[in-house]
């Protein structure tokens, strides 16, 4: 009898999970608008396409960030550890010749962060969110020590000088006006945004929230909770490297500047304006953060950093929740989880299974 | 003969070294206490408490060089300013943040921080400065056939008494078996009668005013400017979770140890830098995430 039970439900169950990611996994017009508007930004503001680039990078870098902040609940304070890394890479790859051709060298630098990412994700699996900061932000300070002690390879304080790119694809060489950058930072921040929304609405994904949730009660229900924490951290660390990667290439130049504290805390904050836990946040909240960086820094350039900090007091007193209730109809209709979706949850209990 | 010379010169350079690390060990100890009790009693992260320092050293930095006032004097004084500093923002906006998650009190901190920051570039400028030390402060001192900073040896003195001080508080008074009750359990404190958050109140400001007097003090050794908050963040952070939290001694030793371990690090083997440093950090919490010191296991 039971096991006519299971095997009644199962296919069932099975087929109402696979139907909930479905569903969740639809395009919404809003984001085919949103990507549109993107494009068009390429046609529509081709003298502002400098500023754009850094846009790409900060939105990567944050989406980077979000898949670990805002689905698995890791805080990290030393994010910066990843794309530093990733940024080096690229930089002596280039410089000594070694890959000369930019897409390859992202995808080798990503790969590169990305196994620093595996090793160091046993290091955040241990104690509480302050152990974790802590040792997030030991991570990226030791690598920033690493950079500035061995300056024979990388130029210690004065930064990675002579990188030089090639042409992407041999096809399109880095413009003075930074458009081939733009185009190419764009094309990369849109694939990897599609590979990242393809992640998170997997079971695989879908596993994530269940740990970020309540890890003791997945652990009962068979999510192995370390295994799919160090599954995240790793394609995190690999999305952050591509993102520091992608500023070293379209800088031509790489600093020790890629690994501080106040670079992990911008991204912090860049992914705290446009909201965790639905990956648009991330680029939403790139684009308000270096426009307002830009606006404010040209009316006092020093002194920014005290207007990102009471912004960054304002937001927590008022409250993120509170905070995210303006974005809240962006994020609704961003996140399709509508009135549909939200039945099929309450129809599949044990909507946090594996899928199998 | 030679190598008896070069013996007892190697000797006097290393017990050179172990005064310069006991001195900012304590140092470190007097900057960070407040910090370990806040986080122990609220399992609040304050990130901003090197600001607090930062306030206490420039308010010495301004009555000592701009307006004469004797140094002893304007040590008192850092203490009280940056305690109503302290208390003034636990009151008004700190309390409100206790309740939210680690993320929002680490924004929020960290806001504070880059606030302060901007703040004393803008009024007193983004160099290093100094503090004018008495004339009878400066040089050196044979202690012991040791020739040791004197000013090296005040601090010592100073937070030695401070430590000695803040011990007795902790074990005799009433208020400290009250802290005590209210850092094991803050539950059963409160049902007991213990008026938690007042005493949170009154900690947080001494802990700002100690931040402040070693902001004070230590501005000759660690250099004062307005980037101290977010360079020294790493430091206290370190001293309060590889100490533990559970008491002041577990902190004190683990300044002692950073402190040594920092300045021996620097001179023996200038290369690794304070690579040293943080990777003994990372080591200690994957060994012991509740730090090196603590008794038993956190809540």
């Amino acid at each position: 009898m039971r096991h006519e039970d299971q095997a009644m439900t199962t296919p069932l169950l099975t087929s109402g999970v696979s139907g909930y990611l479905a569903d969740r996994a639809r395009w919404h017009p809003l984001e085919i608008a949103f990507w549109l508007l993107a494009i068009a930004s390429i046609f529509v503001l081709p003298n502002k396409h400098l500023i754009l680039t850094e846009i790409a990078v900060l939105a990567l870098f944050a989406l980077s960030l979000d898949l670990i902040l805002g689905y698995s609940g890791i805080i990290s304070l030393g994010h910066a550890a990843y794309f530093g890394f990733g940024g080096y890479v690229a930089g002596l790859l280039a410089k000594h010749g070694i890959i000369t051709e930019p897409v390859l060298a992202l995808v080798v630098s990503g790969l590169a962060a990305s196994v620093l990412g595996f090793v160091t994700s046993f290091l955040v699996l241990r104690g509480s969110d302050l152990t974790r900061l802590m040792v997030t932000l030991g991570v990226s300070l030791v690598l920033r020590e690493i950079a500035n002690q061995i300056d024979w390879l990388t130029g210690g304080a004065d930064g990675l000088q002579g990188v030089v790119m090639a042409p992407i694809l041999g096809l399109f060489p880095f413009d003075i006006a930074g458009h081939t950058a733009y185009v190419y930072g764009l094309i990369v921040v849109f694939v990897l945004f599609l590979l990242a929304r393809q992640i998170v609405s997997s079971p695989f994904g879908l596993s994530l929230r269940a740990v970020k949730d309540n890890p003791l009660r997945s652990s009962a229900i068979g999510i192995s909770v370390n295994g799919r924490l160090v599954g995240i951290y790793t394609v995190a660390a690999g999305y952050a490297g591509i993102a520091g990667a992608l500023l070293t290439q379209t800088t031509q130049f790489v600093s020790l500047d890629v690994f501080s504290v106040e670079r992990s805390a911008d991204v912090l904050l860049a992914l705290v304006i446009g909201g965790t836990g639905y990956l648009y946040g991330g680029i939403i909240g790139a684009v308000i953060f270096k426009l307002m960086q830009d606006s404010i820094a040209s009316l006092t350039p020093q002194y920014w950093q005290f207007w990102i900090g009471l912004l960054l007091v304002v937001i927590v007193l008022v409250g993120r929740e509170r905070m995210a209730n303006w974005s809240a109809p962006v994020r609704e209709l961003f996140s399709r989880l509508g009135p549909r979706a939200a039945r099929r949850v309450e129809a599949t209990p044990a909507s946090s299974q594996d899928g199998h | 003969m030679v190598r008896g010379t070069r013996w007892g010169a190697a000797k006097a350079r290393m017990l050179t070294i172990l005064f310069d690390g006991i001195a900012y060990g304590m140092l470190l100890f007097v900057l960070a206490c407040g910090l370990a009790v806040t986080l122990g009693l609220m399992n609040f992260v304050n990130l901003a408490h090197g600001s607090f320092a930062m306030a206490g050293g420039y308010v010495t930095l301004i009555l000592v060089n701009r307006q004469g006032v004797p140094f002893f004097a304007a040590l008192p004084i850092a203490f009280l300013v940056s305690a109503a500093l302290g208390a003034i923002f636990e009151r008004a906006l700190y309390q409100h943040v206790y309740a939210k998650s680690p993320l929002d009190q680490v924004l929020f901190t960290i806001g504070l921080v880059f606030m302060s920051v901007a703040a004393v570039d803008f009024v007193m400028g983004s160099q290093q400065q100094y503090i004018q030390l008495p004339a009878f402060l400066q040089g050196q001192v044979n202690l012991f056939g040791l020739n040791v900073g004197k000013y090296r040896l005040l601090i010592i003195a100073i937070c030695g008494l401070l430590t000695i001080a803040l011990q007795y508080i902790l074990t005799y008074t009433r208020f400290g078996s009250r802290l005590r009750a209210a850092v094991d359990d803050p539950r059963v404190a409160s049902g007991l009668g213990i008026h938690v958050n007042g005493i949170f109140a009154v900690t947080f400001a001494f802990g700002s005013g100690l931040a402040g007097l070693g902001g004070a003090l230590g501005a000759e050794i660690l250099g004062l400017d307005p980037t101290f908050p977010l360079k020294f963040m790493i430091y206290f952070l370190i001293v309060v979770t590889v100490g533990g939290t559970s008491s002041i001694t577990g902190p004190f030793l683990a300044s002692l140890v950073l402190g040594i371990g920092d300045v021996a690090g620097k001179y023996y083997v200038p290369k690794f830098g304070a690579f040293i440093i943080y990777t003994i950090m990372i080591v200690v919490l994957i060994w012991r995430p509740q730090g090196l010191f603590a008794r038993g296991t956190a809540r």
